[in-house]
């Protein structure tokens, strides 16, 4: 009897090695579709489009660390189904392997659009297929002025290609950050020659590659056929566990009882994936402990850095520290008064003290934030 | 994916804040970071990966070989800054540490946090 990991991405990885860590002794099935060892996603829009990176320096470990740690990788192949009532999953090989918890975490998958020859970019995959695509092509449109859109056309155009990016919002980046940061952006993409037209759904019908960042759906089948409740992903309690107890759901898939964010959320970050390994991790170990940690995110365009702490949804205040002239800044958001995130521009230990100050709930002010002689450090002493 | 090659290897010696010693071999260009993580060697966490972006990847880095690394760049001294243990003067980000022959048998110090 064992713990399974169905889904061998950034979150069931993560299970894996935390479980290991933890002294747990018993049997892991790391089970993964992609035929690849597991790795990280973030390079393969940053450092391997823009030709820094192999594709190989993406995976979070060499092959040999898998049995020096006793955890059973299983690629290439497909957990079909969960048998919940006999405690088992059934490969795409017809093979069983029983557990005593299973974990899923099959991620998410690119939202598609009904238009023929786009590339896509989720996989290891789609990364080496659209770098040569990328390489072959000369003007390039993008659809979806979201992060990954944006990560794929500052490469594109670093590589000296003609990039125009369509973005169906009046604003990039608008599910994840403030106005004026998506002004920020839209500047810097500017001044890279790259055109960006907002409020502008069709692709260019003369570019010689359309690439399209338009979301990612979460990979519910498993679960949903195993009888489990889902609705924008696999519904868990604060310890990750579905309706079924030995069942947890970690990851981009799984919705979750968010303390920040007042309500169930589901998130799509490498934070996520990583926090939520280790806590099933845990809760598997048999310690109780609930998901809590501070959410974050980022993204890196041109010499951009963008860090973002907590989740600025509801804010109600906006108050920036810095001038964006300088490329230096951070937006601070507050709910009722109350510090819920911060974005920061090139600000990096700003973000780091960010972190600190959500997860401390230490009190800030409005008008402390936005005075650059206040030393936010003065807060956590 | 295909494994790492055979590559030229550098000597990395960490040292943990319990006094464990590890010494391991780490391909050059790797990060001094990335020679902990696959060596399963306690004390660093990276939470990023490598992309500098969470401070997670603190190391001291024994003084002698100070000089042999190239300097600190503006975001990592910043996020020096803010780590969880004390910045020290020899105070460095593993993940912007490449590992080079020239640092064979550099010799680093994980600090008591890293979160
Ligand atoms: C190009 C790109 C860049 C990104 N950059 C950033 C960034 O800069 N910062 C950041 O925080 N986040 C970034 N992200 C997001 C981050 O990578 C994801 O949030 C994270 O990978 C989620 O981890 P996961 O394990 O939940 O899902 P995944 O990493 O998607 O892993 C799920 C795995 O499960 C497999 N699977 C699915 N179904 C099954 C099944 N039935 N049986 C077996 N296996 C199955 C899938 O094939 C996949 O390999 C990026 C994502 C992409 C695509
Ligand atoms: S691993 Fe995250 S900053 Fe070094």
């Amino acid at each position: 009897m064992s713990v399974v990991i169905a889904g061998a991405g950034q979150a069931g990885f993560q299970t894996a090695v935390s479980l290991r860590a933890a002294g747990y002794l018993e049997p892991i099935t790391l089970i993964g579709e992609e035929p690849y060892l597991p790795y990280q996603r973030p390079p393969l829009s940053k450092g391997f489009l823009l030709g820094k990176q192999g594709i190989e320096s993406a995976a979070l470990r060499p092959e040999s660390f898998y049995a020096a740690q006793r955890i059973e990788l299983i690629t290439g192949a497909r957990v079909q189904r969960i048998e919940p009532q006999f405690r088992s999953v059934v490969l795409s090989s017809g093979a069983r392997v029983s557990y005593k918890k299973l974990v899923l975490a099959p991620g998410a998958r690119v939202r598609t659009l009904p238009l023929a020859g786009i590339s896509y970019l989720r996989t290891c995959t789609d990364a080496v297929e659209l770098k040569q695509r990328l390489n072959a092509a000369a003007e390039i449109a993008v659809i979806g002025g979201g992060f990954i859109g944006l990560e794929v056309a500052a490469a594109a155009a670093v590589l000296g290609k003609r990039v125009t990016v369509f973005e169906m919002q009046n604003r990039l980046m608008a599910r994840l950050v403030s106005p004026v940061v998506s002004e920020f952006f839209r500047r810097v993409h500017g001044e890279h020659g790259i055109e960006i037209r907002l409020s502008s759904p069709a692709p260019d019908p003369r570019a010689d590659l359309v690439v399209a960042g338009v979301g990612v759906l979460p990979n519910l089948e498993l679960a949903r056929d195993a009888g489990l409740p889902v609705a924008n992903g696999i519904i868990v309690d604060e310890y990750l566990r579905t309706a079924d107890e030995n069942i947890f759901a970690i990851g981009d898939c799984a919705e979750y009882p968010n303390p920040f964010a007042g309500a169930r959320t589901r998130l799509e970050s490498v934070q996520n994936a990583v926090d939520q390994g280790k806590t099933a991790a845990a809760n598997i170990a048999g310690r109780n402990e609930a998901y809590r940690a501070v959410p974050w995110f980022w993204t890196d365009q041109f010499d951009v850095k963008l860090q973002m702490a907590g989740l600025s949804g509801g804010a109600d205040r906006e108050v920036l520290r810095g001038d964006p002239e300088s490329r230096r800044f951070s937006v601070f958001y507050f709910q009722r008064g109350r510090l819920i995130a911060v974005d920061s521009i090139n600000r990096p230990g700003e973000h780091l003290m960010a972190r600190k100050l959500l997860a401390s709930g230490a009190v800030l002010t409005p008008e402390q934030a936005a005075d650059e002689s206040f030393d936010l450090h003065t807060i956590l002493a | 994916m295909p494994l790492f090659g055979k590559k030229e290897t550098a000597s990395i010696t960490y040292i943990s804040h319990s006094g464990a010693v590890n010494r391991v071999d780490v391909p050059v260009g790797d990060s001094v970071m990335e020679g902990a993580i696959r060596n399963n060697i306690e004390g660093i966490v990276a939470e990023c990966g490598g992309a500098c972006q969470c401070g997670t990847c603190h190391v001291y880095v024994e003084p002698q070989f100070l000089d042999r690394l190239k300097p600190v760049q503006d975001d990592e001294n910043e996020m020096l800054n803010t780590t969880a243990s004390p910045r020290q003067p020899n105070s460095r980000l593993g993940c912007q540490i490449e590992v080079t022959l020239d640092l064979d048998g550099l010799v680093v110090r994980t600090p008591p946090r890293q979160i």
